[in-house]
């Protein structure tokens, strides 16, 4: 069993507010992601559940227990950092051992589990050599072995993937997810990638300035976000913002749209106008930026066939139902 | 691109490492060589080089004349004694400082060592006062917690550096990984930190056993370190070199065969952080 809850954790270093209250519920096997930019509390409030760090304020509670003074040991997590922190002296079979060595388990019973975890991430031919001896993959690979062999909890993922090169990156999310799918174990991740989210997680927590901006599944957020900031952060390319006049006609003050939910329709239709000033074609899609006037800059997403190019007129059209409204507060307003 | 090296590099460079090698060892082959002369041999010009009339004669003279070994001893002791003594108190005052520094950490290190840019000698008064009042001139107590003191800075220093280079990850890793803090200090943090610590212990041995200001002035005979029997060889009976060279061939002996034999940590130690 591995449910986590979180009651008006805070956290401050000095002065200096880190997590301003967060209240969460993650059940049982779910793979929750922590996502939002540099600075904005995931990672603390990861090492807080962890117990890498004393939380100010608030409770943390692990299958109903409040473990606040529980030490990081004792909350039946493991850990898998970002710098992956393995044991430089010590073999491959070594790190992943050293939790169950240190658990006080039989000899016999720690080899069959060190094995049994190699044979899981396709680490038995190196399980006598040093991290020095590994590539970046393989030590990622050690770093999630040491976790699992302990058969903790809960997984807490730091940044783990945001060392290795894309192509690998994109390869170890699969097997992280498979991993845990299979395990069944909860996880919780942090990553300021917010595809890895999207990807990965059953339900995302997007965090701001230290506090909760909404909590839910990857469609939620997309399909509905609680506001500007979710809004923004969500989605790639971003959400185009647009307030004035445009705004006003749909009694909000900010409306948003996504790149992908507008169209471009022939030239005397009603729409926006405007003149393409970047058009990136990726192959299957292509990003057009385009000067839309009073409007601003507005990011709309085509099929790749589209043959567009700098500085063509264009009338864009944006689907009425995908309109998204925004109120003073930047709080959405659904209809 | 890399920078090409030729054969004709490798001996111009090797032959000039040789050479300043020779030169910045040559003033002890040259005492060594002058210990086994006699003592007119010893001054004469132009000087013999090597042949000379070989004697052994002044190492029987040294040690009929003073105790070499009552010396060597105190050497041991007051070299051995404030080096551990420092090391036991400088291990957990750079761990703190290294895994739970506060604002006041770096300020505290530079105060350290800021006391090491004073001249000893601005304080010998009040030090050698105080000893007296104690009761601690010519003491190995007294030697041993002078040296202890004076080499706690660069311990701690040499120490805290170290430290810093071990990625706190790891330790938290540790943490996670249910081990205590004895069990943390025993399976990860000793193993990784046993060349920073043996090449501290080295260092500070060497500058303890050659530490000349205190040992002369704060001891005569009962804990008169080899610093101390050397100088009795320079000035009440005139100079007589190779005498003189035949004390301090045997005072340098036991720190150069432990040098020869720690070279590798020694190097280690002195360079560190200077690459990464």
């Amino acid at each position: 069993m591995g449910r986590i809850t979180l009651e008006g954790v805070q956290k401050s270093f000095g002065p200096v507010h880190i997590i301003k209250g967060a209240d969460l519920d993650i059940p049982d096997g779910a793979f929750v992601v922590f996502v939002g930019p540099s600075g904005c509390g995931k990672t603390t409030l990861l090492r807080l559940i962890a117990g890498l760090e004393d939380v100010s304020g608030g409770r943390i509670l692990i299958d109903g227990n409040n473990v606040v003074d529980v030490p990081p040991a004792k909350r039946g997590l493991s850990m898998v950092f970002q710098s992956y922190a393995l044991y430089p002296h010590m073999s491959v079979r070594g790190n992943i051992a050293f939790g169950l060595k240190m658990a006080g388990l039989p000899k016999a019973e720690i080899n069959r589990k060190v094995e049994a975890a190699a044979a899981t991430l396709n680490l038995t031919p190196y399980l006598d050599r040093k991290p020095r001896e590994l590539s970046g993959g393989q030590r990622q690979r050690v770093a999630i072995g040491r976790a699992i062999v302990r058969e903790p909890k809960a997984f807490l993922f730091d940044e783990p993937l945001s060392n290795l090169d894309a192509a690998l990156r994109v390869q170890m999310r699969l097997e992280v997810t498979r991993l845990q799918k299979q395990l069944g174990t909860t996880a919780i991740y942090v990553t300021h990638d917010q595809v890895e989210a999207m990807t990965m997680a059953d339900k995302i927590v997007v965090l701001n300035a230290g506090r909760i901006e909404q909590y839910g599944s990857p469609i939620e957020l997309y399909q509905r976000p609680a506001n500007l900031f979710v809004a923004g952060f969500i989605g790639s390319p971003k959400m185009n913002l647009i307030t004035g006049a445009e705004a006003d006609k749909h009694n909000a003050t900010t409306i948003g749209v996504r790149p992908e939910h507008i169209g471009i329709v022939e030239a005397g239709n009603e729409g926006w106008s405007g003149k393409v000033v970047i058009a990136e074609h990726l192959g299957s899609d292509t990003f057009l930026y385009v000067d839309a006037g009073a409007l601003g800059t507005l990011t709309v997403r085509v099929v790749g066939e589209k043959r567009l190019n700098a500085g063509d007129a264009v009338m864009l059209r944006p689907e009425p139902s995908r309109i998204y409204r925004f109120d003073a507060n930047g709080n959405s307003m659904f209809a | 691109m890399a920078r090409k090296v030729t054969g004709r590099h490798v001996v111009i460079s090797t032959a000039g490492a040789w050479i300043a090698g020779f030169v910045i060892f040559f003033p002890i082959l040259w005492m060594v060589l002058a210990s086994f002369k006699t003592e007119l041999e010893a001054f004469a010009t132009p000087p013999s080089f090597l042949f000379f009339h070989w004697t052994t004669e002044n190492y029987v003279t040294v040690q009929e004349r003073s105790d070499y070994l009552h010396h060597a001893l105190n050497s041991l002791i007051v070299a051995g004694g404030s080096t551990l003594i420092a090391m036991l108190i400088a291990i957990p005052a750079a761990w703190s400082m290294a895994f739970s520094p506060t604002k006041r950490t770096k300020d505290i290190l530079l105060w350290m060592l800021s006391t090491k840019m004073m001249p000893p000698v601005g304080v010998l008064v009040p030090i050698y006062l105080i000893y007296k009042n104690l009761g601690l001139l010519d003491t190995r107590t007294g030697l041993v917690f002078i040296l202890c003191l004076g080499n706690l800075p660069i311990v701690i220093w040499m120490l805290f550096t170290y430290f810093k280079e071990i990625p706190k990850d790891i330790l938290e890793a540790a943490r996670m990984d249910g081990a205590t803090i004895g069990r943390e200090l025993i399976y990860v943090l000793t193993p990784m930190a046993i060349p920073g610590l043996a090449s501290t212990l080295l260092l500070n041995l060497i500058l303890a056993w050659n530490e000349a200001f205190w040992t002369l002035n704060l001891s005569t005979l009962e804990a008169a370190p080899l610093t101390t029997f050397i100088a009795s060889y320079s000035s009440p009976e005139g100079l007589f070199w190779a005498r003189l060279s035949a004390a301090s061939t045997l005072a340098i002996a036991p720190i150069l065969i432990i040098g020869w034999f720690s070279q590798k940590q020694l190097v280690r130690g002195l360079t560190f952080g200077a690459v990464k």
